[in-house]
């Protein structure tokens, strides 16, 4: 059976839609459902979902997209070390085109001589460094609980080679505390852009399956439990998304929220301990900045200090730069479903996927880069 | 044996390397006469196009800089609605470059030259010291004769999509720099592909000659079919539809570009064309294409259509950014729309 085509299935995706479509009548009241995952944002825009489904329903895209996400002063730290002498960058394609605070990139870093080099996994960049035995390799540890486990691993590899010349600079996040501090729990957020987010409604959440395949259902609990929320963890695929949502209604028609796993074929309820198991090894939890969101305690994960050798903030010295809030920019709002991207002042005059502002518009999984690409005029 | 400074001097060295490897391969009676200046004879209005090309690495699955370097001036020449006639050609070659490779390349050349039926008449070669260039980079520049056009319109160009055409895509979308990407990243999980690097001139021909009204041919390269469709819509001010069941993609090209986070629509070809036609030349023109091997797989995956009036406002009124001229908007496999916009730069892998 090829997955890749039968859950694209105009047919059958119709059929569910149309089920959809009467469940949503029948709770005859409006969802405003939130997904945190960049993979679902382009995937609901880009097979055209998000042009087909029912009214009621409201897609909201959160702090799902790991470049967004990323602090401006994460951001500057990438061009600092890019720019030391002697320093090879390893980094995810997507970072290179991410703004500092000064408008520079790393794309503009390599243009003035920086070493800069596209990898497509951590294990890429030890090579790198074992090429380079000259050099100081760099790797921009950036993204959720799916990318923390292959980086941890690279980082006991590289351990275990004894490598000298690499590092990881640590920017790495964790999901469920965002999705704490969305709900609007009063103790979670601390600054005040988050603390107008607290105040926007969100009715469901469509939980990331990459997440949820390390995690499982265990950390996303909360959500039903403490603020009575359905949530389900989906696929990818158009009707994986659909059969989430249809999930959704149901739960919200029964009135019993729960967290349940829509996503059988590939996430067990009980994650994956074994990569968990290595998160914990190299990584501790410690509290970080979320850009457009401010800081979320315990929602990031730090380098434990018997790996400080290859932990690029202890090697560099790095401590992170104060940066001001972009005025205007109203990415926080847009990342915890106060309004849609359009409502946006800057959206498409100053800030547009060219000429980004704010961080939803940097990568092309962001809200507003999403919508921009995807959305913009064909409703006529 | 690598290449030293002094092949780039002027001097014998300079002498030895063009008559043992340019002279010798791309070999014909213009060439050889070794002046200044290709002399030409040339009755009808000419098509004009240049491009340097510059690839890493020089050797992938299905082509080389050589073949690329050949196919893709051949046919921008004749996208025009001409008949690509004479090359010039430029090397700029790295101090160290081994010539055994130089030879490989320009021997892909002169195979895609015949293949072509089109003549290198002049040349330049510079050598430049180690680290000032990438190995090989090469320029060529094409003329070509326009064939008489039979269209109101006149030639082939991107200012003549009109309302009711379709458009033609000859063959699947992506091979190229899918292929390129993974040979230059080693990327193991992308197996069976090749680039689609060939020249396309003949077919063109035949278009000319036979349907005649032909509004619109474009080699969707760098950027892909989205990116040349956008071009298309904004310079003739239209709406182009894809339909995305129709879109030629093949599984291993598609698997690989998923796993990457990349869109095939995006995805460089370097043997495909688009033709834009009025919907009454659609089965002449997909029947010509199909006739030729490097077309066999022409389908229609779209049609042109008029901008909606009011081009600044969405649904519920709000600020969309948008305030082009052209739009290109897909149909999803469900059903659904969505559009296809322009990229900022070459498409970058996610990070998860």
């Amino acid at each position: 059976m090829d997955f890749s085509h039968s859950f694209h299935d105009a047919a059958m995706c119709k059929a569910l839609l149309a089920k959809l479509d009467m469940q949503l009548q029948k709770y005859g009241k409006e969802i405003r459902f939130m997904e945190v995952c960049g993979t679902h944002t382009v995937s609901i825009f880009q097979s055209g979902l998000r042009s087909l489904l029912p009214s009621g329903l409201i897609h909201l895209s959160g702090p799902g997209c790991p470049v967004c996400v990323t602090h401006d002063a994460e951001v500057a730290t990438f061009i600092q070390l890019a720019e030391k002498e002697n320093v090879i960058i390893a980094t995810f394609g997507d970072l290179i085109r991410v703004p500092a605070p000064d408008g520079r990139s790393l794309k503009h870093a390599q243009a003035n001589g920086a070493r800069v080099q596209i990898v497509y996994s951590p294990l890429d960049a030890i090579q790198i460094a074992k090429e380079n035995p000259q050099s100081d390799v760099v790797f921009l540890g950036v993204g959720f609980e799916t990318t923390a486990p292959a980086i941890a691993g690279a980082l006991l590899t590289a351990k275990k080679m004894g490598l000298n010349n690499f590092s990881v600079f640590s920017c790495h996040k964790l999901v469920p505390p965002a999705l704490h501090a969305l709900m609007g729990s009063s103790d979670t957020l601390i600054d005040s852009s988050a603390e107008s987010a607290s105040s926007a409604r969100i009715d469901a959440f469509l939980l990331p399956g990459h997440v949820a395949l390390i995690l499982g259902l265990e950390p996303f609990k909360f959500i039903a439990e403490k603020y009575k929320c359905p949530a389900i963890v989906a696929g990818f695929e158009p009707a994986d998304i659909i059969h989430a949502l249809y999930s959704i209604v149901e739960q919200k028609i029964a009135g019993v929220p729960e967290v349940v796993n829509g996503y059988k074929r590939a996430v067990d309820d009980a994650g994956n301990p074994a990569a968990r198991a290595i998160l914990d090894k190299v990584f501790s939890v410690c509290d970080t900045q979320w850009r457009g969101l401010g800081l979320i305690p315990q929602s990031g994960l730090a380098i434990r200090g018997e790996f400080a050798d290859f932990d690029a903030k202890v090697r560099y010295d790095i401590q992170l730069v104060e940066t001001k809030p972009l005025p205007g920019c109203k990415c926080g709002d847009v990342l915890s479903g106060k309004i849609n991207p359009s409502e946006c002042p800057l959206f498409g005059k100053r800030c547009t996927p060219q000429n980004p502002t704010g961080p939803c518009m940097v990568s092309t999984e962001g809200s507003c880069a999403a919508w921009y690409n995807y959305q913009g005029i064909i409703l006529d | 044996m690598k290449l030293l400074l002094d092949a780039g001097s002027g001097g014998r060295a300079s002498m030895r390397l063009i008559n043992d490897i340019f002279v010798k391969h791309f070999d014909n009676d213009i060439l050889a006469k070794m002046d200044d200046a290709a002399l030409l004879h040339m009755s009808s209005p000419i098509a004009m196009s240049t491009d340097s090309y510059t690839v890493s690495p020089l050797f992938f699955p299905g082509g080389d800089i050589g073949t690329l370097a050949v196919h893709g001036t051949v046919n921008d020449v004749a996208m025009l609605g001409a008949r690509p006639k004479y090359l010039s050609c430029a090397f700029i070659l790295e101090e160290g470059l081994e010539l055994e490779v130089l030879e490989k390349i320009v021997i892909s050349m002169s195979s895609a030259l015949s293949e072509a039926g089109v003549k290198i008449v002049t040349g330049d070669t510079k050598v430049v010291p180690k680290g000032a260039c990438d190995q090989i980079f090469i320029n060529t520049t094409g003329i070509g004769e326009i064939i008489p056009p039979t269209c109101s319109l006149g030639s082939p160009s991107g200012h003549n999509a009109k309302e009711g055409d379709v458009i033609l895509l000859s063959g699947s979308m992506g091979d190229h720099g899918l292929t390129v990407m993974a040979a230059r990243d080693n990327l193991s999980f992308v197996s069976d592909i090749a680039s689609d690097s060939a020249s396309l001139n003949h077919m063109i021909e035949r278009l000319m000659l036979e349907v005649g009204d032909i509004h619109v041919l474009r080699d969707p390269t760098r950027g892909g079919v989205a990116t040349t469709l956008n071009e298309i819509a904004e310079q003739s001010c239209v709406r182009c539809t894809l339909f995305e069941d129709r879109l030629p993609v093949k599984e291993n090209v598609r698997a690989g570009a998923s796993l990457l986070g990349l869109d095939p629509l995006y995805l460089a070809n370097e043997g495909k064309l688009l033709c834009i036609v009025p919907k009454d030349k659609m089965q002449q023109a997909l029947e010509i294409m199909r006739a030729d091997e490097k077309g066999k797989d022409a389908v229609c995956i779209g049609e042109v259509s008029a901008l909606p009036s009011s081009k600044t406002d969405n649904q519920s009124g709000n600020n969309t950014g948008h305030e082009k001229t052209g739009q290109v908007v897909l149909v999803t496999l469900m059903g659904g729309k969505r559009l296809l916009n322009m990229l900022e730069g070459a498409p970058l892998p996610r990070i998860c």
